[in-house]
């Protein structure tokens, strides 16, 4: 563990705004009782007592985002010939994500593999991947819905942040996690906090402690593979499912997406914006089939994906960081734990 | 409650399900019961945090016999679609429970942001709410934590019902009215209306809860606001967009929509789109003295006309 930092509380909007003068930065802020991030500038009032409603999942990958521009333009000497001219729209600019917490910082970690290894590499995600920083705000104590120990996490947890906040009397103790976290700490606002050290590791494990003893996941996988056909499982795990998106835009790791092209006369957009398995529009195919006719298949989707098909092409890992958002934003409480043990369980019935 | 397990019980094997409310992940959250046997009755709650209206999974389980437990608000809904024939009288029993009004779990985080879900025990008292937390103990009044169609309900009583388990109720006459809430929003100008619902909007992540949860909205898998033929709304991120969508939904439900509440509740962004539904209930009392839900017979004024429609004048301009 490297040097610990020392930020104390009343100094922290203006490091905030320090780190705002040559990068955006994302930070927590109440509207209503939703905690969401937004661009922090000195009129905001940041939220950090608890978990924001929504992960910072828009940072690196927006809810909706401009691809490419196109215009049609008709040749005056043949109307009924067009040329088409393409304008390419890239990400730009070095940003900071401020105040999420672990889990929300993990998630990423699980798009990287799909948007940066192997066949395909996504530029829109790189650029912004690269340009951005996350200052992560420790657990100190655990919600009902969360879980993040039981998929190999925990509140302080470190993967996928550059710099650790954790919460101590009078205010934060910081360590850098990464390269691009310590140059973050070279600032004048931040002291020496090394007499901190023992208080920051206290409240980390007093986190950790909180969650208790987590299931063995470790056989989940191969009982969603033996659960594929047996749909009378999924009609149980999913009554109650109203198939909303509730459960997907909230969450963290979640990547799917749609890309269409949005006209005004002549010219468009291509736009690529988040998309969800548990719409039954997601798998209509063109031809009228949809592989995913009710909720029960959509929602064998979502749990295989995350603790089964996932997993299976990526180390064992599991596409999930125990947030818990899934859980306590569902309309009617469908608890993802509840599923994953009922089918560990169901297999080890049968 | 003993008395209306035992009626359950005795009802399960004549179901294909029974629809409930069960404890869910934590004290203060109660989560849709689907009961296959008798056996799993013993599971059922009924209490101010019985929030869900179960009346929404009717209209996907026609063809079935079912059972359901509602609440006065919850009963209209199932009166609306019996209006609409969306569902079949004779496949549904209807359990019906008289209520004192749910618990607004959105007030309830506003009081308590840092501990809300961290709650350990919920004592619920006849008027007070003791709710013990990781850190500390709660003690909140039931009444400041009711949501508003409670703080204005007038139909506590199941409008329908096969069989009704509990006291009856009083209607709420709320001194300021029934559409109290509206006032602030109908002093506004109509630009700031506009930035007010733009502010809100903004952060609508289109997750289309408030139309899943809705118990009239039944176009499900087939709702135009994501067909992409005909295309009536655009994938772009803007509040344009967001607030084309609470105008479509909420113009579907003219006529129809009873107030039960589950739209605002859904939401993950608290965002007020309730709302909507309850100014156009406003005026459709105003003008056609109608509601919703409360007469299965009853013509809705959208599905008819009057050649002299007694409260709009037609011809005065």
């Amino acid at each position: 563990m490297g040097e610990i930092r020392f930020l104390s509380e009343d100094k922290l909007r203006q490091w905030l705004e320090e780190l705002s003068r040559d990068c955006s930065v994302w930070a927590p802020v109440k509207e209503d009782e939703a905690v969401v991030f937004r661009l922090f500038d000195s009129t905001k009032e940041l939220s950090l007592e608890r978990q924001p409603t929504a992960p910072p999942k828009e940072a690196l990958f927006p809810k909706s985002e401009t691809m490419l521009l196109y215009r049609y333009q008709k040749d005056p000497e043949d109307p009924g010939k067009q040329s088409l001219e393409l304008k390419e729209r890239q990400p730009v600019g070095r940003q900071i994500v401020f105040g999420a917490r672990p889990c929300g910082a993990r998630g990423f970690t699980i798009f990287d593999p799909v948007f940066e290894e192997g066949a395909y590499h996504d530029p829109y995600y790189q650029v912004r991947r690269e340009k951005t920083s996350f200052v992560t705000l420790t657990c100190t104590t655990p919600e009902n819905s969360c879980f993040c120990h039981w998929v190999g996490s925990s509140p302080s947890d470190p993967a996928g942040s550059d710099v650790l906040l954790t919460p101590v009397e009078g205010g934060y103790a910081l360590e850098a996690v990464t390269e691009k976290g310590a140059q973050l700490l070279d600032s004048d606002l931040l002291v020496e906090g090394e007499a901190k050290r023992q208080e920051a590791e206290a409240v980390k494990q007093g986190a950790s402690e909180a969650l208790g003893q987590a299931p063995d996941l470790s056989d989940v996988p191969e009982r969603l593979f033996e659960l594929f056909e047996d749909l009378d499982f999924w009609e149980r795990m999913s009554a109650k499912c109203i198939s909303c998106g509730a459960c997907t835009y909230l969450c963290p790791t979640c990547y799917c997406f749609n890309i269409s092209d949005e006209p005004s006369g002549l010219a468009g957009k291509r736009v690529r914006s988040w998309d969800n398995c548990m719409s039954y529009l997601f798998t209509l195919e063109g031809s009228g089939h949809n592989p995913r006719p009710t909720k029960a298949h959509r929602l064998r989707n979502r749990v295989g994906h995350k603790f089964s098909y996932y997993p299976e092409l990526h180390q064992g890992i599991f596409a999930c960081c125990g947030c818990g958002r899934c859980i306590k934003s569902c309309p009617v409480c469908v608890d993802i734990r509840e599923i994953v043990m009922s089918a560990k369980e169901h297999a080890d019935a049968s | 409650m003993d008395e209306l397990k035992q009626a359950l019980k005795e009802e399960v094997p004549e179901l294909d399900c029974l629809m409930a409310w069960g404890q869910g992940f934590d004290p203060l959250h109660a989560t849709p019961l689907f009961i296959r046997d008798a056996g799993e009755v013993d599971q059922v709650i009924w209490n101010p945090l019985c929030v869900q209206n179960l009346a929404t999974y009717l209209p996907g389980l026609k063809g079935k016999r079912v059972g359901v437990l509602v609440k006065g608000c919850d009963s209209r809904s199932v009166v609306e679609l019996l209006q609409e024939k969306l569902i079949n009288r004779d496949e549904v029993t209807v359990f019906g429970l008289p209520c004192s009004g749910v618990l607004d779990l959105k007030k309830l985080a506003a009081r308590m942001p840092e501990d809300f879900g961290m709650v350990r025990e919920v004592d619920l008292q006849e008027d007070k709410l003791v709710i013990t937390t990781a850190k500390q103990t709660h003690t909140f009044d039931k009444q400041e934590l009711l949501p508003t169609k409670c703080l204005t309900c007038q139909y506590p009583n199941p409008v329908i019902a096969d069989r009704v388990f509990g006291e009856t109720k009083s209607p709420v006459e709320p001194a300021e009215g029934r559409y109290f809430d509206l006032e602030a929003l109908e002093e506004r100008s109509l630009p700031e209306r506009l930035e007010y619902w733009k502010r809100e909007l903004d952060r609508c992540i289109r997750c289309y809860a408030c139309r899943n949860a809705c118990p009239l909205c039944v176009c499900r898998d087939h709702c135009i606001a994501e067909t992409r033929e005909p295309s009536w709304l655009r994938q772009e991120d803007t509040v344009r967009e967001k607030l084309m969508f609470q105008m479509i939904h909420a113009m579907h439900l003219a006529g129809r929509c009873t107030e039960c509440g589950e739209c605002e509740r859904v939401c993950p962004m608290d965002i007020p789109v309730l709302t909507f539904k309850r100014k156009l209930n406003k005026d459709l009392l105003e003008l056609f003295r109608y509601e919703a839900g409360v007469d299965e017979t009853a013509v809705p004024p959208l599905m008819t006309f009057q050649v002299d429609e007694e409260n709009i004048n037609e011809r005065g301009w």
